[in-house]
């Protein structure tokens, strides 16, 4: 979908920073956009860089360009590079090698930054609102939450990015997904998520850039805004994105790599004129009331299968076409759920919490709000893997490890973990696992694995339940 | 990974059909069965977790599995197809296997992008002429014919049938025709990437890392 720029007048968040970023005008909708920041990891990495070294080129600019470790390395405590994953080391020592050949950096193995690349990158300062920003990652977009323009793309596109510093984009169209009311309690920014891309389909984004506003974001902290922009991709988006405002600003002056002194008032003042005018114009708007939300939680084999913790399974004879029939029973099927059948008390076999959508401290602490003084229930396997070793510790000084560790949880170094299977860790085949995880498409997390995916404070409240359950009652408690 | 991407013109193969929507990057390769660093073994391990019994024995009834499609080069699926993982393995496993080009409803956005750097085909067709192709593939093997010059998808054995027209990008399609490698073209615009830069730096200096040396020689690239 290409739309044309508008001429004069109010722009768009995204219209300035295609502006800001925009090299040439290619003709037929399309750009070359100048990239602030290329983010690679060990999974995707080395193929980039063997390719670039194949083709006989080097980084333009190697500062600019970043490594980091999260997809295949293991998180016990006493990891090294050699993986659970059997042929993991290949991946690990051969990104090392070529950053290292390549002048890129890398935040190796035992960085005290190491962590989830979308984690790790805004946390640290790596990105920066009104920065253009990829990776050959899906989840690159999860930066929109601090006003970063971020997307995901290939290992033969991130060649591009890296040799020249620039990619060529069709100017994509946009998309205003306002939340607007009060969030309940017990109710985030992943349920949110959830509601949307259950409304409006997996591919109801359709490639378009969405910028999420509403009174319900501006109220959500800059993690949670992340939380929204990572599922973006959920939603057959290009990318999400959040205006910076104050709540982004407090956020970023504390990062490591924010700018001082005068660096910062001159950037305090370009991020502050990035919001999108008043009087903007998007090719599609669309208004979430959310002050009646409840807990959101997926019963099926796509992000789009979702319902309320308090509804039931669908009945593949209410779908709205043949095509979504049969997916739908196709989804039951894998899923062993019987139409109309309760959600809440469904047994489970597993708790996880962490990924690139749920590890950051916010997540760990509604996680913990629910499990205080609980324990995990018998027969329930549940971990928690934190988005960093930055945010481990921080959850560590504030005591949330003993909170995760007396209910029962494994508490774990940082990494993507049970997001997805590579082959080595697993839950075991075939369990039903509640996840904050992003994706519960078949196999994901193992082979036959059942995947739910839910909030954080909704997986802590399942662990304690042994069932899906609506963590509300439990915060209330 | 894909060096250098030869011109094309016209996909003539024999068309599988998995008409299934949001098929993902995850059922198309599982992560488990990314087992090399620079992508290679992965045809092999196409669809796995629809071809393969936990046993590793063929699915009968897979598609793929059934003798005329082992060889086919089109594959015809549903909507949104490639959605999910950002992984070029998806694109790199499908053209391992032989597929040169996939007709869908539409796609994810990074897998199409993918496909296109690696000379597999993305085509998207309207749901009405995906349908009726996919019931024509269904009732007897049957060759397809794509041509992106033209843009339309034919039968490739039988001209009864008006051939279907498809859009496709401008400059997507410049790039599958020509074979001319996507960096060197940008880098007809150096001169402009560099005025760029320059600008840049006076006008956003925080997004521009202080630890960076100029970087001599770094567009020697083409």
């Amino acid at each position: 979908m290409n739309a044309p720029a508008p001429a004069t007048g109010a722009r768009t968040l995204v219209d300035k920073l295609w502006q800001l970023h925009e090299i040439v005008t290619l003709g037929q909708g399309r750009s070359l956009l100048h990239i602030d920041r290329i983010l690679l990891h060990e999974r995707t990495g080395p193929a980039l860089l063997a390719g670039l070294a194949a083709g006989g080129r080097t980084p333009r600019h190697p500062a600019r360009v970043l490594g980091l470790m999260d997809h295949i390395v293991d998180t016990t405590p006493e990891r090294s590079d050699r993986t659970m994953l059997a042929g993991g080391e290949a991946f690990i020592t051969s990104f090392r090698e070529r950053t290292r050949a390549a002048g890129i950096g890398l935040v190796d193995l035992d960085d005290p930054r190491q962590g989830i690349v979308h984690v790790v990158a805004p946390e640290q300062g790596l990105v920066l609102p009104g920065f253009t920003v990829v990776c050959p990652d899906s989840h690159t977009g999860t930066v929109g939450g601090i006003g970063a323009m971020a997307w995901g793309i290939g290992s033969t596109e991130g060649e591009h990015a890296v040799a020249t510093q620039t990619l060529v984009r069709p100017r994509p169209a946009q998309l205003r997904v306002r939340f607007e009311g009060r969030l309940p309690p017990g109710v985030g920014a992943k349920d949110l998520v959830l509601r949307l891309i259950q409304r409006h389909g997996a591919d109801g984004g359709r490639e378009a850039a969405v910028e999420f506003a509403g009174s319900a974001v501006r109220s959500l902290g800059v993690e949670g805004r992340m939380t929204l922009c990572n599922m973006a991709v959920e939603f057959g988006a290009w990318t999400g994105i959040v205006a910076p405002d104050d709540t982004t600003l407090q956020w970023v002056a504390q990062r490591p790599l924010a700018p001082r002194g005068a660096a910062w008032d001159a950037a305090e003042a370009h991020w502050r004129g990035l919001a999108s005018d008043d009087g903007a114009a998007f090719d599609t708007e669309l208004v979430l009331p959310v002050d009646a939300l409840v807990p959101q939680v997926t019963w099926g084999t796509s992000p789009a299968h979702g319902a309320s913790i308090d509804g039931h399974v669908p009945d593949p004879a209410q779908a709205r076409s043949a095509a979504e029939r049969a997916a739908w029973e196709r989804a039951l099927a894998y899923m062993a759920l019987q139409p109309g059948a309760p959600l809440a008390g469904t047994p489970i076999d597993a708790a996880f919490i962490g990924s690139c959508t749920n590890s950051r401290l916010s997540d760990l602490r509604s996680a913990a709000a629910v499990l205080r003084g609980r324990r995990v229930a018998p027969g329930v396997t549940a971990r928690v893997v934190p988005g960093s070793m930055a945010v481990r510790a921080a959850a560590e000084a504030e005591g949330l490890h003993r909170v995760f560790i007396d209910a029962g949880f494994e508490w774990r170094t940082s990494g993507c973990s049970l997001c997805f299977f590579a082959g080595g860790d697993s839950f075991g085949a075939a369990r039903r696992v509640i996840s904050s995880t992003n994706r519960n498409f078949e196999g994901r997390q193992g082979p036959g694995v059942r995947t739910h995916l839910a909030s954080p404070a909704t997986v802590a409240a399942s662990a304690v339940a042994g069932c899906l359950a609506d963590p509300r009652p439990w915060l209330a408690a | 990974m894909p060096m250098p991407i030869p011109p094309l013109q016209v996909v003539d193969g024999l068309c599988a059909v998995l008409m299934r929507d949001h098929i993902d990057t995850d059922t198309v390769i599982p992560s488990r069965d990314i087992r090399s660093p620079t992508g290679e073994g992965l045809g092999a391990r196409l669809f796995a977790p629809w071809r393969f019994a936990a046993d590793g024995s063929e699915q009968p009834d897979f598609v793929l599995n059934q003798p005329p499609f082992r060889q086919a080069t089109v594959l015809l699926a549903g909507q949104n197809f490639g959605c999910g993982s950002s992984r070029e393995m998806a694109v790199w496993a499908l053209a391992q296997f032989g597929f040169r080009c996939i007709v869908a409803g539409s796609f994810g956005g990074i897998f199409r992008q993918n496909a296109v750097r690696n000379g597999l085909l993305p085509v998207a067709l309207p749901a009405d002429a995906l349908q009726a192709l996919a019931a024509r593939c269904q009732a007897a093997p049957t060759h397809l014919r794509i041509d992106l010059q033209a843009c339309t998808v034919s039968l490739a054995d039988d001209g009864s049938v008006a051939p279907v027209p498809f859009t496709f990008d401008a400059d997507d399609r410049e790039l599958l025709l020509t074979g001319m490698d996507a960096i060197d073209r940008t880098w007809r615009h150096r001169a402009a990437i560099e005025a760029f830069e320059a600008a840049d730096r006076l006008r956003r200096p925080w997004a521009w890392p202080v630890a960076e040396t100029p970087t001599p020689g770094s567009p020697a690239s083409p």
